[in-house]
């Protein structure tokens, strides 16, 4: 048996290459549309997620001229959002409709399909030495649902009744009975039902990216020698195979008790003056089934933007990694922990304090991974050659990002703290700064990074670096004052403040952040320019390999076919940061090892 | 970070190989396997979380004690046996398909897939029987009062506490999330039998068609075998859960 499988584990790296020697012919359809080709997976799931996060990031600018402005009318708002908008001014359904999608598109769309979709694709192949994923087909699919995902939740924008707009955590009961609320009717179900596209993708994603790092590691690469990209994007598909299943579960059971009158989520209920059948079913138990993904979902989202940005500094800095191996292992610290934390957004549902007091100790103890990589990028960083480039601007920015929000966590981990922070802006605060901006600048320095490997142009630096200096000062405006606000018991998901005396102190701080948000929004619409602009027009590259960077990505041709190596698949002799080693400035990881060369670094 | 060369090959996570000696598609079914369990797992404690927060829950002995064309026969848990033992044994026959499979017998491979696939059907069978028998079946509760006749469902549970009613014990309605973990988690462990019957249709008509002859190996039965095994494994602790305990 074991004989046969190794046979047939050389009949796929066989018939890979004469695929690659085959094709000649492609169409337009097989070429861009129903590619099979991970690079080219790849730039779909970016120009998908690109696409999403215009649309998420305008839904933010609306709410928030409602939160900044709760006085004014904007007539064009009308014209834009008919009935959402009537007289000029938001209506409250629509704002938490509107805050439901934010939510649920930057998560799921963006920074899970957007984020992992696009570099696990991309650079997995690249870096571990492989002609294409484990399954081209399978990857072509996973793609596919995730398309078929974004139709039916891009659709739910336009029903009648609105979309769902019970918060992106989706709780029962408010999700579960339709007469809830307006969002809680069509746009639900459609919710649910994309979420489920969408666990199939992300399930069919994860299984290839794991399976191809496992299997189709080219000679010589070792599981030491993986650029710590390729470390942090394997943990975040195992975390997604793992945990969106329990979130498929869940959304089962709710779409059950919204259609087929089951009872798993509802007990004593009454709307209207009517009591409902339902009984005996927990609202909680949702809550545990949602965190169980939804927390190391923040771990999906943060981890790719970990690795990559590890690797951009490295190769800025034109040094090694600091602790490469503590590097691996913090990661796959955060990976367990990240399963064992989810009940500490749940501090304030009646949970059991002593089990609550487990929770605070293990959540608290994620700082302790999270402390050794911050270490690592600064000491990485510290009296280091750095050169600024626009993708390793973001890559520090990411940095300053996860320890300002990092810090905010141990506040929030407390769950002495958190009776009184939860459901705060102070929350709002932490998880913007921590895992939305944070992961968004993980994201930007892979875009800079690697766009002249995925196009074969340089992105136009000018706008680039008004790109990161208008978001980081932007972020920075927006999210820290919300901490004070919070702090202040100001409350998340209100519509409008301004009937509260006790925040009325914050009205010119809120109409100064929809102001910043603004402004932060078009410095992201100026990227998506530089990004469609420089696809086309940007200026060529010439060096195979810019950066002058160790991994295998750089030894392709600049424009690589399907395939990727036109000739053999190079061999690995060395770990992929050998940075400023013996006099030389970088020892890609092909070059075989002198005989004069020191051991170690 | 090692820099020194060591000679590759020698070592199985050294890279140009496969670390575990199996393809690639072995690896992701058994990472698919892994993903799907904790889909059960979460469906399973769900379950558990509910019933133990209760104070009672249906008698599976009292639930579970009919048998087709036996009439009014009490035979406890004895039809949801014959159920066990089918999926069971059509895991043997799937073994014995992925062993005929390793010698390359096409013929044989296909008398067990063939075996296999009755199985799963008649497993899907005894299910549709069950599940029948349990929505239509009347059974006397008391509601307010007044005796009603109701079946088991989603939303009526008639398993509920007895109590003394004009001289005779009878029943009241009992926790209605019993019907809906029942008929939802069997009902998703039937979907993957559904699934798995596809599937190993679709492996006996490629290896009838000689597909596998031509590809020199049957490791699409060993894949198609796995899940199987992992959809008999599901069964039998949805059997512990709600028959046994």
């Amino acid at each position: 048996m074991s004989s046969a499988a190794t046979l047939h584990h050389a009949d796929v790296h066989g018939s890979h290459d004469a695929h690659h020697e085959h094709h000649h012919h492609e169409t337009f359809i097989t070429k861009y549309v129903f590619s099979q080709d991970h690079k080219m997976i790849a730039k779909q799931f970016l120009v998908t997620g690109i696409i999403w996060a215009i649309i998420g990031g305008l839904f933010s600018v609306v709410f928030r001229l409602q939160l900044g402005y709760p006085e004014s009318t904007f007539p064009w708002l009308e014209d834009l959002l008919g009935h959402w908008a009537a007289g000029g001014k938001l209506k409250p359904e629509f704002y938490y409709a509107l805050v439901t999608m934010h939510g649920t598109i930057l998560v799921f769309f963006v920074l899970t399909a957007g984020l992992s979709g696009t570099f696990a694709n991309f650079l997995i192949p690249l870096q571990i030495g492989a002609r294409d994923m484990a399954s081209p087909m399978l990857n072509m699919l996973s793609y596919w649902f995730f398309f078929l995902a974004s139709t039916i939740m891009f659709c739910s924008l336009f029903v009648q009744t609105g979309p769902a707009s019970g918060g992106w955590t989706i709780y029962p009961p408010l999700s579960a009975l339709g007469d809830a609320s307006s969002g809680a009717k069509i746009g639900m179900d459609l919710w649910l039902v994309s979420m489920a596209m969408f666990i199939v993708s992300s399930l069919l994603g994860g299984l290839n990216y794991i399976t191809t790092i496992l299997n189709m590691r080219t000679k010589g690469m070792s599981m030491t020698r993986l650029p710590l990209t390729i470390w942090a994007l394997f943990f975040t598909a195992v975390l997604g195979v793992l945990s969106f299943p329990v979130l498929l579960s869940g959304a089962i059971l709710l779409l059950f008790d919204r259609n087929l009158g089951t009872s798993f989520y509802l007990s004593d209920i009454v709307i209207a003056g009517k009591i409902l059948p339902n009984e005996g079913g927990s609202a909680i138990l949702f809550q545990h089934l949602f965190w169980f993904l939804g927390h190391p979902e923040v771990y999906i989202i943060l981890l790719p933007a970990m690795g990559m940005s590890s690797e951009i500094i490295s190769v800025n800095s034109r040094k090694p990694i600091f602790g490469y191996m503590a590097m691996v292992g913090s990661v796959f610290a955060i990976a367990i922990l990240a399963f064992l934390v989810w009940a500490h957004h749940m501090f304030v549902t009646g949970l059991n304090p002593f089990l609550g007091s487990v929770f605070v100790l293990l959540t608290l103890l994620i700082a302790v991974p999270s402390a050794i990589k911050v270490f690592n990028w600064l000491t990485t960083l510290w009296r280091a050659n750095i050169r600024f480039t626009p993708g390793m601007l973001f890559a520090i920015g990411f940095v300053s990002l996860f320890i300002s929000g990092g810090l905010t966590g141990i506040f929030l981990g407390n769950s002495a703290l958190d009776l009184h922070l939860h459901d705060t802006y102070f929350v709002v605060a932490h998880f913007h700064i921590v895992m939305g901006v944070a992961s968004f600048f993980g994201m930007f320095a892979g875009v800079y990074h690697w766009f002249p490997k995925m196009f074969g142009r340089y992105l136009n630096n000018t706008m680039a670096y008004i790109h990161f200096w208008v978001t980081i000062v932007g972020a920075y405006l927006i999210f820290w004052p919300m901490h004070y606000q919070g702090l202040a018991g100001m409350p998340r998901r209100y519509y409008d403040f301004s009937g509260w005396s006790s925040f009325n102190m914050f009205s010119g701080l809120n109409e100064f952040i929809s102001f910043v948000s603004m402004i932060v929004f078009a410095a992201q619409l100026l990227f998506v320019f530089n990004f469609f602009y420089s696809m086309f027009k940007g200026r060529k590259v010439t060096d195979a390999n810019p950066w002058g960077s160790n991994t295998l990505e750089w030894t392709t041709p600049i424009n690589p076919g399907h395939g990727n190596w036109p000739g053999e698949i190079p061999e690995v002799y060395r770990g992929a940061y050998d940075y400023a080693k013996d006099g030389k400035e970088f020892i890609p990881q092909n070059v075989p090892v002198g005989d004069d060369e020191s051991k170690g670094h | 970070m090692s820099t020194t060369a060591i000679p590759t090959n020698t070592k199985w996570w050294n890279g140009g190989r496969s670390p575990f000696n199996i393809s690639y598609g072995k690896v992701m079914m058994w990472y698919f396997l892994m993903s799907d369990a904790f889909t059960f797992g979460a469906f399973l404690i769900s379950y558990g979380t509910i019933r133990f927060s209760v104070n009672h829950w249906a008698d599976p002995n009292h639930v579970f004690n009919a048998f087709p064309f036996a009439g009014h026969a009490n035979l406890p848990l004895a039809f949801v046996s014959l159920m066990t033992f089918i999926l069971i044994f059509s895991s043997v026959t799937m073994v014995l398909a992925v062993h005929e499979g390793h010698k390359m017998n096409r013929k044989g491979v296909e008398k067990y897939m063939i075996l296999t696939i009755l199985g799963g059907l008649a497993f899907l069978g005894c299910q549709a029987w069950e599940w029948t028998h349990m929505i239509t079946g009347d059974h006397a509760v008391l509601v307010n009062g007044q005796i009603e006749h109701w079946g088991t469902t989603v939303t009526r549970n008639p398993w509920g506490p007895e109590v003394m009613h004009n001289g005779a014990m009878v029943a009241t309605p009992g926790p209605i999330a019993f019907g809906g973990y029942f008929f939802g988690i069997t009902g998703f462990h039937g979907f993957h039998v559904f699934s798995g019957v596809i599937i190993n249709l679709v492996m006996y008509i490629k290896t009838k068609l000689g597909h596998f002859d031509q590809r020199g190996h049957y490791e699409m039965i060993e894949k198609a075998g796995l899940y199987w095994h992992f959809v008999d494994l599901v069964w039998v602790f949805v059997f512990l859960c709600f028959y046994l305990v």
